[in-house]
């Protein structure tokens, strides 16, 4: 166990590692950072003084160390646009996204995994059809434009969800208001509700395939035979024992689709306005905000792979099997 | 130890095709008997027809040129009558453009990204991927150490973060989209390769002699086309969902070649206005485009290698 725990360790500072590293390449690979960080009518004696500023004007070693030293205190320096430092900014727009994120994973779990099991059960029937033929949808309806498609129908046509806004839940919550962030919830998943559907459904889809496809394969073991020749009810067989591992290959995959997920939610917020890092982001790419998009795009990267982190540790405590 | 036969390589049949024509006949008959028994795959090929046509033909069927803008024009109801014979099919946009001409345009665009990217992808993904499962030891170390840390960005981010700084175009779009997907190809084929190595026919190779870079392309490669085809089937579908989705956030290629994700990101001003045609033809453009690889790639699973198939 402890020879595992120090080898993941070092894995993910090795991958840390080359988040850093790669994050640098991005800022090189058009040449002279310089111009990134100044505006197109800058004069010479203005990109000078911002190359000697930045450090731009030292050899490559010596910046990406300076770099790394940098972004392990959160300094990526000051917002083009904000004219604050970009990791506090994008700080202040982390708990909307996550808040979204986590409710989107949560829709799509708990759809996926009833949805998949009922379509195996029913196996060849119309209804297995029906949502195999949903799910096959749902993998290739882009996110923005179901978010989109939901703004038209469910917010302007139908007035049944708010088309945009948020309503703080973590945020209170961090500042220990407790009362505040669970008077909030219920606001706060109304304006969710219609986002998080958009970024879950790709989700949901792939995994209620996975988990037909993996209940199927649980119906065939032996187990599941003679608890059924025991004479144990249907439903008891499928309740307790099938199910429980069916629905596995979809929970050792939560740290991965959590990363994925974000990565969706940063598109999505642009299309319902929602006050979190990707419309940050959006914002930040039409004003060639540098920084902002550095700071944010590492974040996340961090959050994904300590989260990844944390599932194997957690699944390597529940499973003693687990070695790496 | 028995193994299951290979198809016969280009090394083991001397052939320079690469696959007697008898056996390709063959297996062509078989293919196309397959997709007509699943209604699903015939359903999907046949819309991945009319998209690839459109996207060869489409400047010469677009009734009006994409980039002319009209004032008079603006905001037309799909069936719009224009000047003279000329109808708006699809409607027009905020600067009097043609939704239907700029749609054909568009597939053009998503199709060559998807398959570009792919290309470029599933080159640097096979070779790396031979090479990390060939040889083992420190060189499969690194690569697949390369992956990990590839993998823990999540990919929209990775490739927000490297288009910001190279700036919109078709060619940036390509490359990072492409070098995106080269590690899932890469795992697959080392996977692939870690067993296929230690096969008699490979070592046979080896002791006959054939120089290491023939034994992976000619006698190696051969026998994971399977797995690589399935995969890239599916990941031009999720290449097309990206695009469209760096494109929407204004990262795609220069505002005067129109593309679906573009015409999308334009849409969002109009919606408040219930001009819903310019946000509804080209998601569905997306939409069945990337049905249809997804359906092509199920099928290809299942008839290429029936081992995967989703116990359906």
């Amino acid at each position: 166990m402890w020879t595992f725990l120090v080898r993941r360790l070092l894995q993910s500072i090795i991958v840390l590692i080359g988040v850093t590293l790669i994050s640098f390449v991005s800022l090189q690979i058009g040449g002279d950072p310089t111009y990134l960080f100044v505006s197109e009518n800058a004069s010479l004696e203005e990109i000078e003084r911002t190359r000697a500023a930045l450090g731009f004007d030292r050899p490559l070693h010596i910046q990406y160390l300076s770099y790394v030293w940098n972004a392990l205190q959160g300094d990526f320096g000051d917002s083009l646009s904000y004219r604050q430092p970009a990791m506090g900014v994008v700080m202040e727009a982390m708990p909307a996204t996550i808040e979204l994120t986590i409710f989107s994973l949560f829709l799509a779990i708990a759809l996926s995994i009833p949805l998949g099991i009922y379509a195996a059960l029913k196996r060849g029937k119309p209804a297995d059809g029906g949502i195999m033929t949903l799910a096959m949808l749902g993998q290739s309806i882009p996110n923005f434009w179901m978010g989109i498609m939901m703004i038209m129908f469910f917010g302007l046509y139908l007035r049944w969800f708010p088309i945009s806004g948020h309503v703080p839940f973590l945020e209170p919550l961090f500042d220990g208001d407790f009362a505040t962030a669970f008077r909030n919830l219920p606001q706060s998943m109304y304006y969710m509700i219609m986002p998080a559907i958009a970024v879950g459904t790709y989700t949901l889809a792939r995994n209620a395939r996975l988990v037909r496809s993996s209940m199927l394969e649980v119906l065939q073991q032996d187990y599941v035979r003679t608890a059924r020749s025991k004479g144990i009810s249907e439903r008891r067989v499928i309740l307790h024992h099938a199910m429980r591992n069916a629905w596995l290959p979809v929970v050792t995959m939560i740290g991965l689709e959590f990363g994925f997920l974000l990565g969706g939610v940063v598109v999505v917020e642009t299309v319902f306005s929602y006050p979190g890092i990707g419309r940050l982001v959006f914002n930040a790419i039409n004003q060639r905000d540098i920084p902002v998009v550095q700071a944010s795009v590492i974040l996340i990267a961090v959050i994904f792979i300590l989260l990844n982190l944390i599932v194997d540790l957690i699944y390597a405590r529940l499973d003693p099997r687990v070695k790496l | 130890m028995t193994d299951t036969t290979p198809a016969p390589s280009a090394a083991q049949t001397g052939d320079v095709g690469g696959l007697p024509v008898s056996y390709r006949r063959r297996e062509l008959r078989r293919a196309f008997q397959s997709m007509v028994a699943s209604r699903w795959a015939l359903v999907g090929m046949l819309i991945l027809v009319v998209v690839c046509i459109v996207a060869i033909f489409g400047p010469a069927m677009a009734p009006f040129d994409p980039n002319r803008q009209n004032i008079i024009t603006r905001l037309l109801e799909p069936g719009s009558p224009g000047r003279g014979d000329a109808v708006y099919w699809l409607g027009s946009d905020h600067l009097g453009r043609d939704v239907l001409s700029r749609l054909l345009y568009g597939a053009r665009v998503s199709l060559l990204v998807g398959v570009a990217a792919i290309a470029v992808g599933g080159t640097i993904g096979t070779i790396a991927g031979l090479v990390s499962g060939y040889f083992g030891g420190w060189i499969d170390d690194v690569i697949m150490r390369i992956g990990d840390i590839q993998l823990a960005f999540p990919f929209i981010l990775l490739a927000i973060m490297f288009l910001v700084v190279l700036g919109p175009g078709l060619m940036n779009m390509i490359l990072v989209l492409g070098i995106g997907q080269w590690i899932t190809y890469a795992r697959i084929v080392r996977a692939q390769t870690l067993s296929l190595r230690e096969k008699e026919y490979v070592e046979a190779a080896r002791a006959m002699g054939d120089r290491t870079i023939s034994i992976l392309f000619r006698t190696i490669l051969p026998n994971i086309m399977a797995p690589l085809t399935v995969i890239a089937s599916f990941n031009v579908a999720s290449v097309i969902l990206s695009e469209a989705a760096l494109s929407f956030l204004g990262l795609g290629v220069p505002p005067d070649v129109p593309t679906w994700g573009s015409m999308l990101s334009e849409s969002r001003d109009h919606l408040l206005s219930n001009k819903w045609w310019l946000a509804v033809f080209p998601g569905l453009a997306i939409v069945f485009t990337v049905l249809a690889f997804n359906i092509i790639g199920d099928w290809l699973r299942d008839f290429l290698d029936p081992r995967l198939k989703e116990n359906g």
